[in-house]
């Protein structure tokens, strides 16, 4: 009994001197007004340890963004008589609209295969595509295309080595969010890993939101689209009639 | 200055945005015509989603229109019955389009759908245009001066039923040609984000026989209406209207149309004619480039409902 007990405190032991994440970020919500552009966001944070750090491997940290997920139709172009058009198509059925991976260093070094499935880090691990294989002969392909066209917009990025770690206590990164941006909650997750494990993880949520003129006129085209409508009708009419109007005065 | 677009969802410089506005509606002052066939395209070059630029071209069109009417209402160049007949066809085409718009977009055929319109109906009316202006000039510099039109054409078109009598056009003729030109209008005001005064205008004129005095205003009349009701439309069906990006395409439109309009002036008909015609097909083209070219990417991502 005694000795189970004390095998159980050897194993709670290394739990009690865990290293834990104390993280911040610049700011916790982005605005889209009028003038938005892209925004950068700050993450910083601490390893804070009730003892010395434990032996073995450097300590190394991963940053993720994850922008809210939808299902996303792939479409692949073929010749079709003579011009290209959009022919085979996949279905995949969540996938973020923004992924952000930034690290201390090469993924395949400091994460290992079966943390990066526990966790779901990777960008590939956060495409949900089960059951694609029947829609299309070459399904990793529109996947594989899915990531490269993210990639290319912005929305997918891989940031290796951007998170600057300091004297194993200090790290902070940037990670930016582009000007295309989806409203809707950011995840940002925090990893500490040893020896290719996660050993503490943190969480973080980032409200995207529209604001102002972008807020009110969005909402009122989704609310009252009748009303958008005639509203839109209304001050096209106006502006050509205040053109001639105008013109007409500068004429005379 | 960048500036985000609150429906469209991308940033976009406002100052190109006023400059093109700017640029096709000193075009469609020069040549008296909406302008959407140039504004809807554009858009797609700088990235609006295809959805949001037909919408939003349809709108822009409304203020230019608008702009352009009141000039023929002191001109006493509308005819209102005949505009109100055109506008039954439209309409009703209208929402034809706009439903053939939303198939089109969940089948993901709509880009191509959208392409393939523009190549065919404007390679169709520049090459008919150009070939046309190009006759009348060569006829206009032989001695001898331009044959003489008949005012009144027996067609095929006076033998159809519900005949009706057009006052200011001069014309005693079935509804049926209106009304079916009309609704050909309305549906690709809805799919093109055109206001479809380039077809409406040779139609009015060869298949319908009206005097040219009355035609710009009349099709005018008609466009405003057809191309408010598919705005509506597209507001109400799928959302695609962006305010502030047709607010800024109207504010250097309507600067532009004012200016063109000077310089129209002081060119010959003919000239501005096949200047214009070049232009139709010039669009035509690039779009069809697009279509014959491969593409460097083959594959597109879009978002679709859960």
């Amino acid at each position: 009994m005694i000795r189970a007990l004390a095998l159980l405190l050897a194993l709670a032991l290394p739990a009690a001197a865990q290293e834990v994440i104390v993280a911040g970020m610049s700011q916790n919500r982005v605005s889209i007004t009028a003038d938005f552009d892209g925004s950068e966001i700050l993450i910083y944070g601490a390893v804070k340890r009730n003892a010395p750090a434990p032996e073995g491997g450097p300590l190394e940290v991963i940053v993720t963004v994850e922008g809210p997920s939808s299902p996303v139709a792939v479409r692949r172009k073929d010749r079709v008589a003579g011009i290209w058009i959009n022919n085979a198509s996949v279905r995949v059925d969540s996938a973020p609209s923004f992924y952000a991976v930034a690290t201390t260093g090469p993924l395949d070094h400091i994460l290992s295969d079966v943390d990066n499935l526990r966790y779901g880090i990777t960008i590939e691990r956060m495409i949900r595509a089960i059951g694609i294989a029947d829609e299309a002969d070459n399904a990793d392909e529109f996947v594989q295309a899915l990531l490269r066209v993210r990639t290319e917009e912005g929305r997918y990025r891989v940031l290796e080595g951007k998170v600057e770690l300091t004297e194993d206590i200090l790290f902070r990164t940037d990670v930016i969010l582009p000007a295309n941006l989806t409203e809707g909650e950011y995840k940002v997750r925090l990893f500490l890993l040893r020896d290719q494990r996660v050993i503490a993880s943190q969480e973080r949520v980032i409200g995207v939101r529209k604001e102002g003129l972008e807020r009110f006129i969005f909402n009122l085209a989704q609310e009252q689209p009748l009303a958008y409508g005639l509203l839109s009708l209304a001050l096209a009419a106006l502006a050509g009639w205040g053109a001639s109007a105008a013109f007409r005065l500068i004429r005379a | 200055m960048q500036l985000y677009l609150p429906i469209a969802e991308v940033s976009v410089n406002a100052f190109l945005i006023l400059g093109l506005g700017g640029i096709v509606g000193f075009l469609s002052g020069m040549f008296g015509v909406g302008g959407g066939f140039l504004i809807t395209p554009l858009l797609f070059f700088i990235g609006v989603p295809p959805a949001v630029a037909v919408a939003t071209g349809a709108n822009q069109v409304v203020a230019s229109s608008v702009s352009g009417v009141l000039a023929q209402l002191r001109r006493k160049g509308v005819d209102f019955t005949m505009g109100g007949v055109l506008l039954a066809g439209g309409i009703v085409g209208s929402m034809l389009g706009v439903w053939i718009f939303g198939v089109m977009t969940r089948l993901g055929q709509i880009d191509l759908f959208v392409q393939l319109c523009y190549v065919i109906f404007l390679g169709l009316i520049g090459a008919m245009m150009f070939q046309e202006s190009l006759r009348s000039l060569l006829r206009s510099r032989k001695p001898g001066g331009p044959p003489i039109r008949r005012s009144h054409v027996h067609s095929w078109a006076h033998g159809l039923p519900f005949k009706m009598k057009f006052r200011a056009s001069g014309l005693y003729i079935s509804v049926i040609p209106p009304v079916l030109i009309g609704a050909t209008v309305g549906v690709l005001s809805a799919v093109m984000g055109v206001g479809g005064g380039f077809i409406l205008v040779p139609a009015m004129i060869y298949l319908l026989g009206m005097p040219t005095k009355v035609v710009i205003g009349t099709s005018l009349f008609q466009i405003i209406f057809v191309s408010g009701f598919t705005t509506v439309m597209h507001a109400v069906n799928s959302q695609t209207v962006d305010m502030m990006l047709a607010l800024i395409l109207i504010l250097g439109g309507v600067v532009g149309a004012q200016i063109g309009t000077r310089v129209g002036v002081r060119l010959k008909a003919e000239q501005l004619r096949i200047m214009l015609s070049l232009l139709v097909m010039a669009v035509s083209i690039r779009i069809a480039v697009d279509l014959l070219v491969r593409p460097s990417e083959l594959y597109s991502v879009a978002v679709v409902l859960p």
